[in-house]
């Protein structure tokens, strides 16, 4: 299908130069037919009869779809886990992503503890840089809240180019941050102009249900679901939500796993909230039964938080929700561990460490599960794949569309192929695939990354360590537009009032009810005014001079 | 064919016909719409001459009204002028539910007696001319006019003939009154002292409990019910109330009260003797106190305290809460010996209070499974505690120092977040779920969502945000603004009390209580320049009754029986007091309201029964009233007077486990038996690793320090079978074989 134009004698062909012709190019709005030209990485330009010079590699589309890339939003390549590494290095891990049509992954760096953010941050830099295959971009987790912390977050946003945090709502005692800390922290976010994403689980609950649990005799992987209920998911993706309207910060829920967190999180977005729910590969594509299988390798596959829910329905319901826009993006949460990691918490579930894999086969799946079963159309498939996630951490246009100018990561897409998903074909490092045995739909023919083909009818050349760092910059449009508009619409002031000069009750007792203000870095100077201000017994109250300030969501 | 073109004929000349009358109608209509704006611009004249917002829905109820009676007679052409319609408004109103008679039924009651019991045996000659008497004719039979009891240092019994003269005068006047009189054999039974007090014999009454309405007569005696029905053979020297086709309910349950709280080193300005007298005013003829001890202070001296004020001053009976404000093991102790011991069933945790009275996750986790285990009812006071924090020092930081900076730092999602994450608590622990005090429509929302996921959770509207809104917060007064300020604030959606008095009557809210918890304005004022110091609490206990009725019954939302249920049968339930209150039967307490729904009152600071200067209902007039109110057999309010005897009050020992709350719970425990899978051995290689942090943690039960295995907290009664095996096992090396709990059955998910 690919074959060579122009003379014979032009002695290096360099596939730098690309021309794609007779696609059906498909946009998040709208697909049509043109011929793609790119050079040096970039789609020149877009149109027929483009006059383009010789030595050009030309892929012929034959009327078949080309997409932009997909950008998984969410993986953890190469992450360390109490002394372990996960499975699926960026190597790897990368060329997985290109084999099934990613073409730019969003890493999570997990900060350890002692080490700043910064320095975690380059850390990962490095590791990426040397064995990413694709273009890549990394979220920053922030896993405590210190003084520091804050102006390294402005750092990481200002000079680093990172413009998306994510705290845990889980995980007591290691990573969880308390509701007063994400709240200081969402306020932190949004002031620099990034997007706060949550892993919402409620961890107080968790803990006791896991202690519940083991007590019962129960350390098998099905303690895992059988502790972290649906509710407590949904619990959690709906007090971030509140949060995140009290702060006026833009939400996105990572890892949308069950029915009614993403009931939630839509109920949310109706009355107005500007948050996103990312599904992930495992949870569109599978579901939590597996926990309860009789083989321990294989339950144990499964094991990630929030856990797959044993309803068998809910892989339908959430592509459901995203084709009709409820859910907006979608990643892979790919985490993969061997068989023998997993094996340390064979006594105990809670040790086990958590992740699934799910990069390489993302794109197929939600094609299989919603464009073939009449869900959404291409466009919108584009959309959840790529575009908006593009735009939520403002890589749009270079990403996620195909356009002149735009990154040229392509992909030749065929609605027809089929393919049976298995652990011995799969492009990891893993022995069990949790998709194993499920037969999609759909799947790339060719992929291009940065203007190369990487991708060639069924075989792979990615080339190690020639992905690029994409820095993101803050105040994404798609995003921040409306969180602007409310900022400046929703102002407090205080009623001017005459000074009440009646009787005043003697109070004895130290200030009891509510007298307790936290102390944060935003709060200080509030607490402090109110320690100054003594009882005295006329006292003006003033409205603020000229401040200005958000109450509440527009919900 | 000349059938058929004759039959097309006379349908295209009815249809001219039909077309014609639409027109008339439509005309009508329209003169109607006229009237009706007319009829509006009067009513807002009048009625604005008072103040507040209640009146717009006075105005509303009688347009509608109109309407209906219009439209029913638009196709009549003349009727009679505009006036008449409007005349007939009160009438319509005043009979919701059914305006007819229902027919007399003797044996309505659950409890009634067997049937035929009391029928011909004797013709009760003093009952039946007491009834005739009653009727209509001013009667005759001597009373005396003082007003002893009046005073507290009087006879704790009031006598049974005293009457106020007011009620006798309009008795008269009107054919529909409740009547007070004694039977004719009074003078042969006057040595029976003051025993006699004790019988009483309502006449006449309709009879309304939760499920059915009937007639009958009640006739009680030593403060319980003895006989429902007619004719009933009843002794001499009965006093005799005469309903005259009145409502009798029963007396209202107020389960939300806080009568003589210390706070601060002061106290609410309404102690027990005042609280409950408001009580009794307003058709309440029981109250629940909420006990609060101070953090690290003993639950059961806290107890014992408010037992001693209670019984000292409460005029009615009541019962207690008790709140629990920090949590450990002598806690522990201490609530499982108040469940088994004093008479207490629920429990009131605190979401919000940082740092003083706010209960953390885990802590809710515990307190819910431990009264699950127990019980126990858990009560919430459902408000985020740190993100009001944080809300409190940006509006002081502000500037914003009022009542209004009050509403502002605590908006109603913070309310309705922890009303969800209560609701989720209470679902992983099978615990029963009341959330005190739901004042917003969001926090509703949740509610009524999680009823119908399945969850066993209840939603107590209070009298405030059942009657107004927050929107007083910004009053310029800001003595007014501040009496307003309770926690969680009153909505500043106008639209607020409307939407819950819906849910109220759809049932997705099950209990009313008032909250109150007055405070003098010079308390309030202790926060003068900074409303995190207001004391917070509003009143309600005297207007809950006639607020719920004016607000959902006379707009038609819900009918009288619903009306029964939301302000005392519900309550009952949940309390496990029911039938003993809550509902009009024989052997329940001779807690009766006779109830006036013609009745029109407008609240003011000026006649309440409350210490407070200022009512949050000021200047709302409210339709519907109690006539007369009967407690423990005495009757305490007779046309607006007050005979209340400081004192009387009972307490009432609720026991645990309640069939309302729990028969779903146990239901469900049974069910939802864990079970491990049962697996050959892991045998392949196992990875090393470090335990130190960092990764992808998962340990978070080995990690938590607080937590360390203390045995059976969480094990049920009904789950204790399976996990004793398991407990014995330690975690061993490698490849062992997990077991399956003896006949455990495994259940995955909740039943919701």
């Amino acid at each position: 299908m690919s074959g060579y134009q122009g003379k014979k004698n032009i002695p290096r062909i360099t596939s730098d130069r690309l021309l794609v012709k007779g696609a059906k190019i498909v946009n998040d709005d709208q697909s049509f037919l043109a011929d793609i030209y790119m050079e040096d990485g970039v789609i020149k330009q877009i149109g027929d009869n483009l006059i383009v010079p010789g030595g050009v590699k030309i892929i012929e589309a034959h009327g078949r779809m080309v997409m932009p890339g997909g950008i998984d939003v969410h993986t953890r390549f190469q992450m360390p886990d109490r002394g372990m590494v996960s499975a699926d290095d960026f190597y790897q891990g990368t060329k997985a992503a290109l084999a099934g049509g990613t073409t730019m992954i969003i890493d999570h760096v997990v900060q350890e503890p002692g080490v700043s953010l910064v320095a975690a941050f380059k850390q990962w830099r490095e590791w990426a840089d040397s064995k990413s295959c694709c273009d890549y971009s990394l979220h920053v987790d922030i896993t405590s809240w210190n003084t520091g912390t804050q102006e390294e977050m402005e750092t990481l946003v200002k000079d680093h180019g990172v413009n998306s945090f994510l705290v845990y709502l889980a995980y007591k005692d290691v990573f969880q941050l308390s509701d007063s800390q994400i709240y200081e922290v969402l306020s932190v976010i949004r002031d620099l102009g990034a997007i706060a994403q949550v892993h919402a689980e409620n961890g107080d609950i968790i803990a006791e249900e896991q202690r519940r649990i083991l007590e019962l005799g129960i350390t098998g992987p099905e303690g895992h679901v059988l502790s972290r209920p649906e509710e407590v998911e949904a619990e959690a993706v709906n007090r971030a939500v509140t949060i995140a309207n009290q702060t006026n910060c833009p939400l996105y829920i990572t890892k949308v796993m069950s029915k009614s967190a993403a009931d939630v999180i839509a109920l949310a977005r109706k009355k107005g909230a500007v948050v996103y729910g990312e599904p992930i590969s495992a949870s569109l594509g599978t579901d939590g039964t597996h926990y309860w299988s009789k083989n321990w390798a294989k339950a144990a596959s499964y094991v990630t938080s929030p856990p797959l829910s044993p309803d068998p329905t809910t892989p339908d319901y959430l592509n459901s929700l995203l084709s009709c826009g409820d859910l907006q993006v979608t990643g892979s949460a790919h985490c993969t561990f061997q068989t023998s990691q997993r094996a340390i918490g064979k006594d105990d579930f809670t040790l086990i460490p958590e992740g699934t894999n799910g990069t390489e086969e993302r794109m197929s799946l939600i094609w299989d599960k919603c464009v073939v079963t009449g869900k959404m159309d291409e466009n919108q498939f584009v959309a959840v794949t790529s575009t908006n996630a593009a735009k939520i951490f403002n890589v749009f246009p270079r990403k996620g569309r195909i356009a002149v100018g735009s990154d040229a990561d392509l992909v030749l897409w065929d609605p027809d192929m089929t393919k049976i998903i298995s652990a011995k074909t799969h492009n990891l490092a893993v022995e069990y695939n949790i998709f194993e045995g499920i037969e999609v739909r759909g799947g790339p023919v060719v992929v291009i990354s940065q203007g190369k083909i990487v991708l060639e009818e069924g075989s792979l050349h990615p080339t190690e360590g020639c992905g690029r760092y994409i820095s993101r910059k803050p105040f994404s449009d798609h995003v921040y537009k409306r969180i602007k508009a409310r900022s400046r619409l929703t102002e407090l002031r205080g009623v001017p009032r005459g000074h009440y000069d009646g009787p005043v009750c003697e109070v004895t007792v130290t200030p009891k009810m509510m007298s307790t203000v936290s102390s944060s870095s935003f709060s200080l100077s509030g607490a402090q005014a109110d320690d100054n201000i003594p009882r005295r017994n006329t006292q003006r109250i003033v409205a603020p001079p000229g401040g200005r300030a958000n109450i509440t969501n527009l919900g | 064919m000349e059938l058929l073109h004759q039959a097309h004929q006379r349908i295209r000349d009815l249809e001219d016909k039909t077309e014609i009358q639409r027109r008339q109608i439509k005309d009508l209509e329209e003169k109607v719409v006229c009237q009706l704006g007319d009829l509006v611009c009067d009513c807002s004249v009048i009625y604005f001459l008072d103040d507040c917002g209640t009146m717009c829905v006075a105005v509303a109820a009688r347009v509608i009204t109109s309407v209906t009676a219009v439209s029913g007679s638009t196709m009549a052409e003349r009727r009679g002028n505009w006036d008449k319609a409007e005349d007939d408004l009160p009438v319509y109103l005043a009979r919701p539910g059914t305006a007819d008679q229902v027919p007399r039924q003797k044996y309505g009651g659950l409890f009634c007696n067997v049937e035929g019991a009391f029928e011909s045996k004797t013709i009760d000659f003093d009952a039946l001319s007491v009834g005739q008497r009653g009727s209509r004719t001013p009667r005759t039979a001597r009373r005396e006019t003082g007003q002893e009891a009046r005073s507290p240092d009087s006879d704790r019994k009031i006598s049974p003939v005293e009457e106020s003269p007011a009620a006798s005068k309009q008795g008269g006047k009107h054919s529909p009154r409740v009547e007070f009189s004694t039977s004719g054999s009074k003078e042969v039974l006057q040595n029976l002292g003051d025993e006699k007090s004790e019988r009483l014999l309502v006449k006449g009454g309709r009879i309304v409990n939760d499920d059915q309405s009937f007639h009958a007569d009640i006739y009680m005696e030593d403060g319980v019910i003895k006989q429902i029905g007619d004719n009933l053979i009843v002794p001499g020297g009965v006093k005799t109330v005469e309903a005259n086709g009145k409502m009798v309910i029963p007396g209202g349950i107020d389960i939300h009260t806080h009568f003589q709280m210390p706070y601060r080193g002061t106290t609410t300005v309404d102690d027990f003797a005042q609280g409950s007298k408001a009580a009794l005013a307003g058709g309440t003829t029981m109250i629940v106190d909420h006990v609060i001890p101070d953090p690290g202070c003993s639950l059961m001296e806290a107890y014992d305290q408010w037992r001693q004020w209670a019984d000292e001053k409460s005029c009615c009976d009541y019962s207690l809460h008790v709140d629990i404000t920090h949590w450990n093991d002598s806690v522990k102790q201490e609530v499982e010996s108040l469940i088994k011991e004093k008479g207490v069933n629920s429990f009131q945790v605190y979401m919000a209070y940082k740092d003083y009275y706010q209960m953390s996750n885990s802590e809710l986790y515990d307190i819910f499974s431990f009264l699950a285990e127990r019980g126990g009812i858990a009560e919430v006071h459902a408000e985020n505690g740190e993100i009001i924090a944080e809300e409190q020092a940006r509006m002081l930081q502000m500037g914003i120092t009022g009542p209004e900076g009050h509403v502002l730092s605590r908006p109603e999602e913070l309310e309705a977040e922890a009303v969800f994450r209560a609701i989720t608590i209470a679902s992983q622990t099978n615990c029963p779920l009341y959330v005190t005090r739901v004042m917003s429509k969001s926090a509703a929302d949740i509610i009524s969502q999680a009823r119908k996921r399945g969850n066993v959770v209840f939603g107590e509207p209070i009298t405030a945000s059942l009657g107004t809104d927050g929107t007083h917060y910004w009053s310029k007064n800001w003595a007014k603004a501040a009496s307003f300020v309770t926690s969680p604030p009153l909505s500043p959606d106008p639209t607020t009390p409307d939407y819950l008095n819906t849910m109220l009557s759809s049932g997705d809210l099950s209990v009313t209580g008032s909250a109150h918890c007055t405070f003098s304005v010079a308390q309030k004022a202790i926060g003068k320049d900074d409303f995190t110091q207001i004391p917070e609490g509003v009143n309600g206990v005297e207007e809950r009754m006639s607020l719920i009725w004016d607000k959902a019954v006379t707009t038609g939302k819900m009918d009288e029986n619903m009306f029964v249920a939301v302000t005392s049968t519900n309550a009952a339930k949940i309390l496990n007091l029911y039938p003993r209150k809550g509902r009009i039967a024989v052997g329940s307490d001779a807690d009766l309201v006779i109830w006036d729904t013609d009745s029109i009152r407008t609240i003011t600071a000026k006649t309440h029964n409350s210490a407070a200067e200022y009512n949050i209902f000021e200047g709302m007039e409210l339709r519907g009233a109690p006539q007369a109110v009967i407690c423990q057999g005495k009757i305490v309010v007779e046309d607006g007077t007050l005979h209340v005897v400081s004192g009387v009050g009972r307490f009432i020992p609720c026991s645990a486990f309640p069939d309302f709350a729990y028969k779903r719970i146990k239901a469900r425990k049974q069910l939802a038996v864990l079970r491990a899978v049962p697996r050959g051995m892991y045998d392949g290689p196992v990875s090393e690793f470090s335990m130190s942090r960092g990764g992808t943690p998962s340990a978070s039960a080995r990690t938590s320090p607080t937590k360390q295995p203390s045995r059976n907290l969480h094990h049920s009664g009904f789950s204790l079978a399976g996990p004793t095996i398991p407990d014995d096992i330690p975690i061993r090396p490698a490849g062992r074989r997990i077991v399956v709990p003896p006949g455990g059955r495994s259940n995955i998910t909740s039943l919701s």
